[in-house]
């Protein structure tokens, strides 16, 4: 894969030099010219782009990870909220009322916390206090990445849970499932179906959030960009195509979402 | 838990008794049920009308408790289901419930809105649960429409399927809430037509509705409702033909 990568590289590199040198009298030539240059010296001498395609694996893995664990993290939250004020009044008061109450206070703190913090700031504490006997630098980010998307995730899943109907509830409920098995078969499908849109959107944004991971050494996508930018000390090429991936990426999930929301629709229709 | 609920009530046998049954909001200043007492018995068709606010669907809803009652007691085959200990997702399964929106879950198609409850509460396998499915879709006209999703159909199919899906659980009691009121005129009918059916093959029923001709027609018995209370009780035609309280005459006059 890398080196049918590399020789497509280099193909388009020979290409784009023998245009530069046909076209070179001018000062259009020119700038031709001193772009190929550059392309090379920022992406093909030493093989830099390594640092670029190393950088995207981290950024992906780390992305991924911390999305399962915020959607997991987000449910959770999101049920532990909206249970406790569907069931404030039908519960009575016991030891399932005061659990209820506990978790509801936890929950509450959690999206406090993370939602009134930078995340630069979180990842920080993260591995240079909390975890800081950990090398695990990728693990490290996507627990504090994915503790993030989570607090995000439960709000905007608690949202969907509300926009449900509480007809749909009381159907459930009044078919013989309990609270528990009616949020699970009726009410989250039609939830998460609602709020696709704003949990791709979350996920968009958590892409790009992981940017910020060279705060604590690690390698990722924008890492390895700036690491060309110091190494050739040329900003230009390195940070455009950092940012241009980036771009493809969220293009091509949004294209995924989209469908994936079309599908859905059909199936009602 | 629960006690065990006998499956086999005679006819005439009393199945829900309810006694001084009160809801009371903002700490009694408002009384949605101020007093109810009263006997559902195996096979009786019970309708309850009355004017809006008379507190008709939060006595219904009450009974399968979606509404928990202030104070008094509602007891099912001699199980006080107000009670802490008594598992009332056991007891729902026995109380069937149709709505006046029909609330069929969209996400899902017909089959398996009727198939979801028999299959994860009743342990039922999928092929049972959808072969009983069949023959109750069969029976209320709708068997092709098995894989359609709830927003293809009319409200009066909507309707049908919401009751049928009740009926899927094998309930003992059917209770109806304003099953006919979110229908176009030309759809009630095909839903009353069905919950005739039911009646006539001795469902025990308690409806909240506002289609007098199905009281007269098919009740059993009629229970008159206003502010939160039961004003008048009687068989459908002594309500309707000799009405002793002066609120259903008034009621009376306005709806027929």
């Amino acid at each position: 894969m890398l080196s049918i990568l590399s020789s497509a590289y280099a193909g388009v590199i020979r290409l784009a030099g023998e245009a530069a040198e046909q076209t070179s009298s001018g000062w259009l030539g020119g700038l031709w010219k001193q772009f190929c240059d550059d392309f090379v010296n920022n992406f093909i001498a030493q093989k830099r782009y390594m640092y670029l395609l190393k950088g995207l694996g981290v950024t992906f893995e780390v992305t991924f990870f911390a999305a399962l664990l915020g959607i997991l993290l987000g449910i959770v939250a999101a049920l532990v909220r909206s249970s406790h004020d569907k069931l404030a009044d039908e519960l009575r008061p016991g030891f399932l009322k005061g659990l209820l109450g506990f978790f509801n206070m936890i929950t509450k703190l959690y999206l406090t916390v993370i939602r009134g913090t930078p995340m630069v700031v979180q990842l920080m504490i993260a591995y240079f206090i909390i975890f800081a006997t950990s090398n695990n630098k990728v693990l490290v980010a996507i627990l504090a990445f994915g503790i993030n998307s989570g607090a995000y995730v439960a709000e905007i899943i608690r949202s969907g849970i509300m926009s449900i109907d509480v007809g749909q509830f009381e159907a459930g409920r009044s078919l013989g499932f309990g609270y528990i098995a009616t949020m699970i078969h009726i009410i989250i499908p039609q939830a998460v179906k609602n709020v696709l849109p704003a949990l791709a959107n979350e996920f968009i944004v958590l892409i790009k959030e992981t940017s910020v991971s060279g705060y604590v050494g690690l390698q990722d996508l924008t890492k390895g960009g700036d690491i060309i930018r110091s190494r050739t000390y040329s900003a230009f090429m390195p940070l455009i195509a950092v940012a241009l991936i980036y771009l493809v990426i969220v293009i091509f999930f949004s294209k995924l979402v989209t469908l994936l929301e079309r599908r859905l629709r059909n199936s009602e229709r | 838990m629960s006690a065990e609920i006998p499956q086999i009530a005679e006819k005439g046998d009393v199945i829900i008794s309810v006694k001084d049954l009160k809801k009371h909001y903002n700490g009694g200043e408002i009384k949605a049920l101020d007093g109810i007492t009263t006997d559902i018995k195996k096979g009786e068709v019970v309708v309850v009308i009355g004017p809006s606010g008379s507190g008709k669907s939060t006595f219904l809803r009450s009974l399968n408790l979606l509404e928990r009652p202030t104070s008094g007691t509602i007891t099912f085959h001699g199980t006080d289901i107000t009670s802490k200990e008594t598992d009332i997702n056991k007891l729902r399964q026995k109380m069937g419930m149709v709505f006046q929106h029909f609330n069929l879950f969209p996400h899902l198609t017909i089959l398996k809105n009727m198939t979801l409850a028999p299959i994860k509460l009743r342990g039922m396998s999928r092929t049972d649960a959808e072969k009983r499915a069949k023959v109750l879709l069969g029976r209320v006209g709708l068997a092709d429409r098995a894989e359609s999703y709830p927003s293809q159909l009319s409200g009066g199919q909507k309707q049908r399927i919401a009751i049928v899906r009740a009926l899927a659980m094998d309930p003992e009691v059917m209770l109806f809430d304003e099953p006919t009121s979110a229908l176009d005129p030309e759809m009630v009918g095909e839903v009353l037509e069905v919950m005739k059916q039911l009646a006539k093959e001795g469902m025990t029923m308690v409806c909240v509705t506002h289609e007098m001709g199905f009281a007269r027609e098919v009740g059993t018995r009629v229970i008159f409702m206003d502010c939160g209370r039961i004003v008048e009780e009687n068989t459908p035609e002594q309500i309707f033909t000799n009405p002793q309280n002066e609120r259903l005459v008034s009621f009376l006059k306005k709806v027929l």
